[in-house]
C-alpha cells in the first residue's frame, strides 16, 4: 500500500497545462450557473407532456428524456417506460402509460 | 438551444476527445454547475444527482475533492451525521454481527491508505456508437484520489466470517423516493472483501470523504468500476448465498466472455455476468482537439493511463495513423490501482491536420484495442484515444 500524499495538485496542473485554465475560464463564462443547480428542461409541447412531467419527476428530473432521446424510439421507450412500471414501480395507469409512450415516441425519438 | 459557441466550446474542453474533432452536438446542452461543496461540474441530470468531472480537473495527479464526479441511482440522499452514525456487520455466514461507530471503526482496526482510480462502469457511455440509454457520460465520470481507511477484510474477522460465506452484501444510506423502487443493494464475492486492497474508507485526498462522494464511510474496491464503491456505507452483511437483488441481477451486466477481467462466479449465466474490473485505458488531456499549433513548435502530449491494478506497462503514441508507435515518458507510479500520467513531446514539421493516437498497455499484457465492443448497457469503452490538433 503506499503513503503518499497529494501535493497541491491544482498549482501542478495550471503550472503544466495553462490552455487548460483558460478553457475552464472561457467554460466559465458560457454556461457556468449559480448553485443550486436547477432543473434545466422544459420539455416540448404536445398531447400528453403533462401526465408524461407527472409521472416522470416523481423519481427524476427530467434532462433523462432529451438526454435519452438519440438512443431511443418508440421501441426503446416502451422498454423503458416497462422498466420504471415493473421494475421501480412508478405509479401509471395502462392508459398514463399509453399516453407518455405516445407523446415520448412522437417528441423525443432520435433513433432510426 | 444549443449554440455554435457552445459546441466549440465543448469540443475545445475535450468532451468528444476521442471522436477527434467531431463538432457532433452532445445530446443536451453542456451546463456546468455547482453542487454545495463541489465547484462546478458537468451537470448530467439534477435529480438523481449525475456530475461529471470537467476535462482540465483530470489533469492534476489527485483528483480534487471538490471536483471529484457524483453518481446515484435513488434520489433521497440523506446527510449523514458522523456522530450518530452506525455501520452494521452481519449477515446469515456472520459469526459474531457487530455495530461499530466511526470512531471505533477508527481506532479498533488498521488504518490503511492507497491510491485508486474510481471509474463508473458507464464512463463514456454518451461517446457511444451506436447511442444506447443511460447516463449520457463523456470522459470524466472518473478520478483518481488517495483513500484512508480500515480494511474490509480485518472488519470481516472480527465479525467472524463462516466457512460457506459467498458474498458480502453492502446498502448505504441513500434510498428510492417510492417505496416500491429496488434499494440500490450490491454484493462483492467473498474473495473480493478479504482481497487486501479492499477498503472502508473515511477520507479522500486527507480530508473527510464529501457529502457527494459517500460521507461518512464509502467502500473502496481498487480495480473494480464504481457501482461496487458503496456510498454512505450503513450495512455489511456476509451471505452464503448470491444476492439477488435487481443491481446484480438485472443492472451493470455485461455479455458473458465478451471482455476479460475477473470473474463473478456466483452472479455468472450463461448470458450475461456482472461487470468487475476496469479495463486497461487512456484519457488525453492535452493538447485539446483542435488546438492551433505553429509549425515546428514542439507540443506536449500529456495524459493518464489506468486498469484494473496489473499496472501500467507502457503508453504508446502514433502521429501516422497508427503505423508506427513511439513510447511516451510515464510519471511517477503513485500505487498500482492509481493512474499513471504520459507525456511526450511532440514537433510537425508538416502543416494540416495532425492525428495523435494514444494507447497503453497493461502490465497484464492488455492493450487498449481500436475498436469499441458494443454492449447494450455502454460499458468498458477503452478503444485507442485520438486527439486531433491543426499545424499551422
Amino acid at each position: 500500500m503506499m503513503q503518499a500524499r497529494p501535493k497541491r495538485p491544482v498549482r501542478r496542473a495550471r503550472a503544466r497545462a495553462p490552455g487548460l485554465a483558460v478553457c475552464v475560464a472561457a467554460a466559465t463564462a458560457a454556461a457556468v450557473r449559480a448553485t443550486p443547480p436547477q432543473e434545466l428542461t422544459q420539455l416540448k409541447e404536445g398531447s400528453g407532456r403533462d401526465v408524461t412531467v407527472s409521472r416522470c419527476i416523481v423519481c427524476h428530473s427530467l434532462e433523462y428524456i432529451p438526454s435519452n432521446a438519440p438512443a431511443m424510439n418508440r421501441a426503446g421507450w416502451e422498454k423503458s417506460i416497462q422498466k420504471m412500471r415493473d421494475r421501480f414501480g412508478a405509479p401509471a395507469t395502462d392508459e398514463e402509460a399509453r399516453q407518455i409512450l405516445d407523446y415520448l415516441a412522437a417528441n423525443y425519438s432520435g433513433k432510426p | 438551444m444549443l449554440s455554435r459557441r457552445d459546441l466549440l466550446l465543448a469540443a475545445a474542453c475535450g468532451w468528444t476527445t476521442r471522436r477527434g474533432l467531431a463538432l457532433e452536438a452532445p445530446a443536451s446542452p453542456e451546463v456546468l454547475a455547482a453542487l454545495p461543496g463541489k465547484r462546478p461540474l458537468l451537470q448530467r441530470a439534477l435529480r438523481p444527482p449525475n456530475f461529471e468531472t470537467p476535462l482540465p480537473a483530470l489533469v492534476p495527479a489527485f483528483t480534487p475533492n471538490d471536483a471529484f464526479f457524483v453518481r446515484y441511482h435513488l434520489a433521497v440522499i440523506p446527510s449523514v451525521d458522523p456522530a450518530a452514525w452506525r455501520l452494521q456487520v452481519g449477515g446469515a455466514s456472520a459469526q459474531r454481527p457487530l455495530s461499530l461507530s466511526l470512531r471505533e471503526l477508527r481506532r479498533s482496526f488498521t488504518q490503511a491508505s492507497l491510491a485508486a482510480v474510481n471509474q463508473c462502469s458507464g464512463n463514456r457511455r454518451g461517446l457511444f456508437s451506436p447511442r444506447v440509454p443511460g447516463v449520457q457520460w463523456g470522459n470524466g465520470a472518473m478520478g483518481n484520489a488517495l483513500w484512508s481507511g480500515v480494511r474490509l477484510r480485518d472488519v470481516l474477522q472480527k465479525a467472524g466470517v463462516a466457512s460457506d460465506a459467498l458474498e458480502v452484501v453492502l446498502r448505504g444510506a441513500d434510498s428510492a423516493v417510492l417505496p416500491t423502487t429496488p434499494d440500490f443493494v450490491k454484493s462483492i464475492p467473498i474473495e473480493r472483501a478479504l482481497d487486501e486492497s479492499t477498503l472502508i474508507a473515511f477520507e479522500m485526498n486527507g480530508k473527510p470523504l464529501p457529502h457527494w462522494n459517500g460521507a461518512p464511510a464509502r467502500l473502496i474496491v481498487p480495480g473494480w468500476t464504481g457501482t461496487y464503491w458503496m456510498k454512505h456505507l450503513t450495512q455489511i452483511r456476509i451471505e452464503p448465498k448470491a444476492f439477488d437483488g435487481f443491481w446484480m441481477k438485472a443492472a451493470y451486466r455485461l455479455p458473458t466472455g465478451a471482455f476479460p477481467g475477473s470473474r463473478f462466479t456466483s452472479q455468472e449465466t450463461p448470458e450475461t455476468t456482472p461487470i468487475t474490473d476496469i479495463l486497461v485505458n487512456s484519457l488525453i488531456t492535452g493538447p485539446l482537439p483542435g488546438a492551433r499549433i505553429r509549425r515546428g513548435t514542439r507540443v506536449e502530449l500529456a495524459g493518464k493511463a489506468w486498469d484494473n491494478g496489473a499496472g501500467i506497462a507502457s503508453v504508446e503514441v502514433s502521429v501516422d495513423g497508427r503505423r508506427s508507435w513511439r513510447e511516451a515518458a510515464l510519471g511517477r507510479d503513485l500505487g498500482r490501482f492509481a493512474w499513471r500520467e504520459f507525456r511526450l513531446p511532440l514537433t510537425s514539421s508538416a502543416s494540416g491536420p495532425l492525428e495523435i493516437a494514444v494507447r497503453a498497455r497493461s502490465r497484464s499484457g492488455a492493450q487498449q484495442p481500436d475498436a469499441l465492443t458494443f454492449n447494450p448497457a455502454g460499458y468498458h469503452d477503452n478503444i485507442v484515444q485520438t486527439v486531433t490538433v491543426e499545424i499551422v
